[in-house]
């Protein structure tokens, strides 16, 4: 039997090997399985694995990169039955402050290092990530909402865009500069349904007008005057002025409409202006001009604070490993790294406030400052006049919000669409979410 | 001749059978775990209150999920709009389908090329078929209808949002088409020469030909075709997810839809299972129908091939 012979010494070896090595040994390479979203900046950093790698040759690195609604379904589900397949995962501020820290399914970073010099981050945003002052998941990048406009359709009417522009100043912009049959539409927001899609945009708008979701005991607030005037306002605003095709349109179709020309104003996540002002992949990133998105009654909660941060799933049994990568990739040299190889505009922005003092990076970003100051003033426990028992500018920060936000999102879409009245949608959209208050045991 | 011997030899009385039990048993347990336990837990999952994200409050709900889901406006817009999604996606199909057949079963030059040109559609991934037709035909800014209205002179329409259900339809009536062309056009090429001939020679015209010989002969594969595609049809889920999302409004959101978004979005697991129990009684009422005509249909359809 050759190949029995063959056999012995290959089962010899292994037995002898295996008792020859201490267990843990420091040579053998620890993987960490890290769940990411595929934002360009996220594909950034799985770019950079190598050099997380070659510091840490103990670890090594394997990347599950999706889009933002699968990547939120699976480490959902992952987190929530204990599967533990994943030892970074890339969540939300909604995710953290909704009840994940809560129900203690992530890890506190209760020590963070000196060397990662954790007074750097900026305050709303640490603030943002954190549940009775510990912190669960560290900023990669953060960021708020503005106004992006081009400068040279206004300049061509003689108009000009004030630093803190009012939406009655927006329609009238819009009215003026409108043009269809050029393909040039006077504004263009998000009308794709969904609680971080639509509702993110208008949660805003409400805020703006002075409306909120739910009031003090928790009651549904959506057939309020606000939301009516905040709703009618937008249903006619891009009814007139805006391009064909809105209920289709979320964060990337918005951009690739405003980095080809179609648009002349565009109030959406701060987090584009690297793109757009990037001559490389936007038409007119030379004519891009930034302003604080447009106030109406109050200016409470008129901009978004969200920030995508990584965590460690507590189902993990390499949180060693996984504290390290997290450490490295939203550092200060990370930062640096990424400014060196891929371009200042390119480096993730919001969470330190040493980015925005670094010149390279305010030299090479005309909107650095700007974006600085707008996380600054986001306030998510003040997102609106009235007091709210929740937090979140734009969203509610509670389990049931994604569902009531969406339905929401596809009530409005549908009323945009001309499918139904605006009273007809709101209320649709108020029964639902008393519904599911009810359900969740919010009110009686 | 070799063949019937056999398999009488096999029902022939004295000789010993093995025990079939023994060599079912392993596709019966399969079977049994591939459907019962999923349908156990589906069922179980249905009275319970279960929410992933929140870990206080679960228990024993009885049928409350069921009950909130009968109240529901957009569950039965789900169940309204699922019905019409199948009943227009199956004319659609089946009407175009058989036009290409017998277009097909022709001789012209170039056939092998459009035959194969009209068959592709089949093979393009779902999500693929979706976007493509969202951003690059019905976009009302890139898309190639718009420039096609403009060009003409007219205002481009927003497809997706003025008319979801057709526009969906549309997609996936061109994904499956080809699927119909396929199995009616194999029909078409066993369907033998002298039958026609005959029929001519009796001096039926090309309608006659038609009505009292290919449809005739076309029948039980029609009715096998109505059967396949409605099973598939039931679930269709990635076109509307790529395109309108199941809007706007509750314009497109079909029951496997409402099952999604109830069960990934708002992670209730307990009414996302209410839904499939639904959904499996809704297959089925759907089956037991089909089922039903096409066994009237072949036993009709035996008599009148014959004549």
């Amino acid at each position: 039997m050759p190949k029995w012979r063959f056999l012995v010494p290959v089962v010899l070896l292994v037995f002898v090997s295996t008792l020859l090595t201490p267990s843990p040994s420091p040579g053998q390479a620890t993987t960490i399985t890290i769940a990411t979203v595929n934002n360009p900046d996220m594909i950034i950093m799985q770019k950079l694995t190598p050099a997380f790698e070659q510091q840490n040759p103990n670890i090594k690195v394997n990347w599950v990169v999706l889009p933002e609604n699968e990547l939120r379904q699976k480490v959902t589900t992952d987190i929530s039955t204990n599967a533990g397949s994943y030892d970074v995962m890339t969540i939300g501020m909604y995710e953290v402050l909704s009840g994940w820290a809560k129900n203690g399914w992530l890890l506190p970073f209760d020590s963070l290092p000196s060397s990662y010099d954790g007074q750097d981050l900026l305050k709303p945003v640490r603030a943002g990530l954190s549940y009775k002052g510990t912190l669960y998941a560290v900023p990669f990048y953060a960021e708020s909402s503005m106004m992006y406009y081009r400068k040279d359709l206004f300049a061509a009417k003689g108009l000009t865009m004030p630093q803190r522009p009012t939406w009655t100043q927006v329609e009238t912009f819009a009215k003026a500069i409108h043009n269809p049959s050029q393909r040039t539409y006077g504004i263009c927001l998000r009308g794709l349904a969904g609680w971080g899609e639509n509702m993110a945009f208008l949660t805003t708008l409400v805020n703006t007008y002075g409306g909120r979701w739910f009031d003090e005991q928790w009651q549904p607030q959506l057939t309020s005057p606000e939301w009516k005037q905040a709703v009618g306002f937008y249903v006619n605003l891009m009814r007139h002025y805006g391009p064909p095709g809105v209920t289709s349109n979320g964060f990337t179709e918005n951009e690739t409409l405003l980095a080809n020309g179609n648009c002349a104003m565009w109030v959406d996540a701060t987090v584009a202006a690297g793109y757009l002002a990037n001559p490389q992949t936007s038409k007119v990133a030379k004519d891009v001009g930034f302003a604080y998105a447009p106030v109406a009654v109050t200016p409470n909660g008129s901009h978004w604070l969200w920030a995508w941060a990584l965590g460690i799933p507590k189902s993990t049994k390499k949180a060693d490993a996984a504290r390290a990568f997290i450490y490295w990739a939203t550092s200060k040299a990370y930062i640096n790294l990424v400014g060196g190889k891929e371009g200042w505009t390119s480096v993730p922005p919001g969470t330190r406030y040493s980015t925005y003092q670094n010149p390279a990076y305010v030299k090479a970003a005309p909107f650095a400052t700007l974006v600085e100051a707008l996380i600054n003033e986001a306030d998510p426990t003040h997102p609106t006049a009235k007091p709210v028992p929740y937090v979140g500018v734009q969203f509610a920060a509670i389990p049931e919000f994604q569902g009531i936000g969406t339905q929401t999102g596809q009530a409005i879409a549908g009323a945009l669409a001309g499918k139904m009245t605006i009273d007809q949608a709101l209320q649709q959209a108020q029964s639902n979410a008393e519904n599911v208050m009810r359900q969740a045991g919010y009110i009686k | 001749m070799a063949r019937v011997s056999a398999a009488q030899g096999f029902a022939r009385p004295g000789i010993h059978r093995p025990n079939a039990l023994l060599f079912l048993g392993p596709a019966i347990l399969v079977l049994f775990v591939w459907m019962i336990v999923p349908l156990a837990l589906s069922l179980y999952f249905s009275v319970r209150r279960y929410n992933l994200l929140v870990l206080e409050r679960r228990g024993f709900v009885g049928l409350l999920n069921y009950r909130l889901l009968l109240q529901d406006a957009a569950f039965w817009a789900a169940v309204v709009n699922t019905l019409a999604l199948v009943v227009l996606v199956l004319a659609v199909t089946v009407v175009l389908g058989l036009m290409l057949a017998l277009l097909f079963n022709r001789d012209f030059t170039a056939k092998n090329v459009t035959r194969t040109l009209a068959i592709s559609p089949f093979f393009v991934m779902p999500v693929v078929t979706a976007l493509m037709w969202k951003n690059m035909l019905f976009h009302p800014v890139f898309g190639l209808l718009a420039w096609v209205a403009q060009s003409l002179g007219g205002a481009p329409a927003d497809w997706l949002a003025t008319y979801p259900m057709p526009s969906v339809v549309a997609i996936i009536s061109w994904e499956w088409t080809p699927f119909a062309t396929l199995i009616l056009l194999t029909a078409l090429q066993s369907l033998p020469g002298d039958q026609l001939e005959a029929v001519r020679i009796d001096g039926a015209g090309v309608w006659g030909e038609f009505r009292y010989v290919v449809l005739p002969h076309l029948l039980r594969p029609i009715s096998a075709l109505l059967m396949l595609e409605t099973i598939f049809f039931l679930t269709i889920f990635a076109e509307i997810y790529a395109t309108t999302s199941g809007g706007p409004g509750l314009a497109t959101t079909t029951l496997p839809y409402f099952i999604y978004l109830k069960a990934l979005l708002q992670f209730d697991i307990g009414s996302a299972s209410a839904g499939a129990v639904f959904a499996i009684i809704l297959a089925n009422v759907v089956a037991s129908f089909l089922l039903r005509a096409i066994a009237s249909n072949i036993f009709q359809g035996e008599p009148a091939s014959a004549k």
